[in-house]
């Protein structure tokens, strides 16, 4: 079984059914089960997300986590995800891509696009002469005046 | 960029140059380069100390020699207004998807055939992420997991000594070719304390070649590279001018001592020629044993070459080690390649990609027209060299052949020595040779029936070439009359219309 056939469930926001031995299986999966009652998350191994590794993140993504609602949503996230690990998914090959049986289309080495300077550059809050204007170095994490990151804070 | 895994393998390769005793001490202060076609041992500043050998590995980005971009229908040239070769799909406008071009593939399956490679029928397209503003996307669509073609090899010659007539062959190995996406262009407004981005490279079509570190010295790197760009030009699949960054190459460089593990290993950027590659990766080399020998260590970090002054210096942008968070690409399915034997039978011609098909056609790499120009003409080895670097002048010279009844033997000293020696005094390339194939066989008829000097005939080609030095002068003595106001294109046409009259 594939893991993204898992997906049905996930998006639905459920747990994948356990079940009881009286209960005739509708959906057989293999691997182990957890204990616990449905429709709430399983403890499993809780990770907690050390602060070194939301710094990390936050510099990455160039998000922030603003307050703590918003690291205990990620927190959520994580454990949620989580639930994957309860399929056994030894000897069977990784997808990664729905896609994998379609034919990857090929296109003529011709020239269809671009000459659109005027309506790309509208788009852009600053220009200079047709040129993007960005800040200099790299792309800063905006900084709400005054004030620290959540994380920073709650060093 | 970090190599991925790339301090792995270097601690796992055996060791590759040549081990032998020292060349004796050098004196302290002098910069002169050990390292040769012989071997890889480069002595340190004093007499009695262990020897330091050299890793050079370089990562070559080629810009492919396309219509259009990789992904994308906008049109791939060289300077034109900023943001005029950028599709919505160039610029990230949500919505657009990536559609793949069928010529880059190829030019990527022609490389990695003439380097040896082994083609992978079925290669993969991945995310590689990072924020920079000439990245629209924050990501740029490459081959980390599985590229195009892996395990090739390329081979260069070098000259021992200096001497043309001792030509060596050395081989690196070519780890992987992957396509990748080029980036936009950023101009750096430190007055104004921003930067403006020009998106018309964004997109292009990349070809990413690592190589092995394989190399000792910045004389093999260049002559690698050197051939390289030869092959590159060959195929056509890039046109390979490292002024115009169609050839970018950056050089990871360490020193270790022998039995020794490797040493840390910096990146060497911003290398614009073939001539620089060899001094950034030389002078590079000499500072990390200085460093280590003043006790010093060497840290994992990039350096950017400043030509001007002809050293290495720590580039400032780079922010530690960075994690691209590679990820499938989720909008491309796999690139499956076929051969003769897998084709399949009722699949449109245009979606298919056939290697055998393009093997049969490569053009003969510059190693076999050398081949082939010692054999029909019986020329030294070395001049095969000369010829072909040189755009154009083995098809002079074989014009020339054509055209006399001089030997072949004999023609080619007058190719080498005389003509190409006019021409790189005068800066001309062989299209701009003032003296044609049929001038030059002319003259070389007559010598041969005696019926001028050899002396003679050398002075009838300085004039001829004098010609275009005269020319040049006359150019500038009209710009400094009308005081830099003419145009020098129309001042030439011109003169050279008086000239001829």
């Amino acid at each position: 079984m594939r893991v993204l056939s898992l997906g049905r469930w996930l998006r639905a926001g459920r747990v994948p059914p356990r079940e009881p031995a009286s209960r005739p299986s509708g959906h057989r999966h293999s691997g182990h089960r957890p204990q616990g009652p449905p429709q709430e998350l399983p403890q499993g191994p809780s990770q907690k997300v050390s602060v070194e590794v939301l710094e990390h993140l936050e510099h990455l993504a160039l998000v922030d986590f603003r307050d703590s609602e918003g690291v205990e949503r990620l927190q959520k996230a994580i454990q949620f995800a989580d639930q994957l690990h309860e399929v056994n998914t030894d000897g069977v090959e990784p997808m990664d891509s729905v896609l994998e049986d379609r034919c990857l289309y090929l296109r003529e080495d011709d020239v269809t696009e671009g000459n659109c300077t005027k309506e790309l550059l509208e788009n852009a809050r600053e220009t200079v002469e047709e040129y993007f204007v960005a800040p200099p170095g790299n792309i800063p994490l905006v900084k709400l005046e005054g004030q620290k990151t959540f994380l920073q804070g709650s060093k | 960029m970090v190599a991925r895994g790339c301090g792995g393998v270097w601690r796992r390769l055996r060791q590759r140059c040549a081990v032998r005793p020292g060349s004796g001490p050098f004196p302290r202060g002098e910069r002169a380069v050990a390292c040769n076609a012989r071997g890889g041992m480069m002595s340190a500043g004093k007499s009695g100390l262990t020897p330091w050998i050299p890793v050079v590995g370089l990562e070559i980005h080629a810009q492919i020699s396309s219509n259009s971009k990789l992904f994308s229908g906008s049109q791939v040239q060289f300077a034109a207004p900023p943001n005029s070769l950028v599709s919505f799909f160039d610029a990230s406008l949500p919505g657009t998807l990536p559609v793949l071009n069928r010529r880059c593939v190829e030019a990527a399956v022609m490389t990695g055939l003439a380097l040896n490679c082994h083609i992978n029928k079925k290669s993969l397209f991945d995310r590689k992420h990072y924020f920079y503003a000439d990245l629209p996307a924050g990501y740029q669509i490459t081959q980390q997991r599985v590229p195009i073609a892996v395990n090739g090899s390329l081979s260069y010659s070098l000259c021992i000594d200096n001497k043309m007539s001792q030509m060596v062959t050395k081989t690196v190995r070519i780890k992987q070719i992957q396509l990748e996406q080029d980036s936009g262009k950023s101009l750096h407004d430190d007055a104004r304390s921003q930067t403006l981005v020009d998106l018309n490279r964004a997109g292009v079509g990349l070809m990413e070649l690592v190589m092995e570190p394989d190399m000792c010295c910045g004389e093999e790197a260049a002559a690698a590279v050197r051939e390289l760009q030869l092959i590159l030009q060959t195929l056509g699949s890039s046109q390979a001018v490292m002024a115009e960054g169609q050839l970018r190459v950056d050089a990871n460089v360490s020193v270790h001592h022998p039995g020794e593990p490797y040493g840390v290993r910096t990146e060497v950027k911003n290398i614009n020629s073939i001539r620089f590659l060899a001094k950034a990766v030389d002078y590079e080399i000499q500072r990390q044993i200085e460093e280590l020998g003043n006790g010093g260590t060497i840290s994992n970090e990039t350096r950017a070459f400043d030509s001007k002054l002809g050293c290495t210096v720590p580039m400032r942008d780079k922010e530690g080690k960075q994690d691209y968070r590679f990820m499938p690409e989720p909008n491309l399915p796999p690139l499956i390649l076929y051969d003769a034997k897998s084709l399949p039978a009722n699949m449109n011609h245009q979606q298919v990609i056939n290697i055998d098909w393009i093997r049969e056609r490569l053009p003969d790499l510059p190693s076999v027209k050398r081949e082939k120009l010692v054999e029909q003409y019986g020329i030294l080895p070395e001049h095969s060299f000369t010829l072909l670097n040189e755009d154009g002048l083995p098809e002079f010279f074989e014009n020339v052949v054509k055209q006399t009844q001089m030997k072949p033997k004999k023609v080619i000293g007058w190719i080498l020595n005389d003509l190409l020696s006019y021409l790189k005094q005068h800066s001309l390339t062989v299209k701009e040779s003032p003296v044609s194939s049929f001038l030059l066989a002319d003259l070389l008829n007559l010598l041969e029936k005696k019926e001028i000097s050899s002396t003679a005939a050398k002075q009838v080609m300085a004039i001829k070439a004098g010609n275009q030095k005269v020319l040049n002068k006359l150019i500038g003595l009209v710009q400094k009359k009308t005081q830099g106001r003419s145009n020098p294109v129309l001042v030439k046409q011109l003169l050279e219309k008086k000239l001829s009259e």
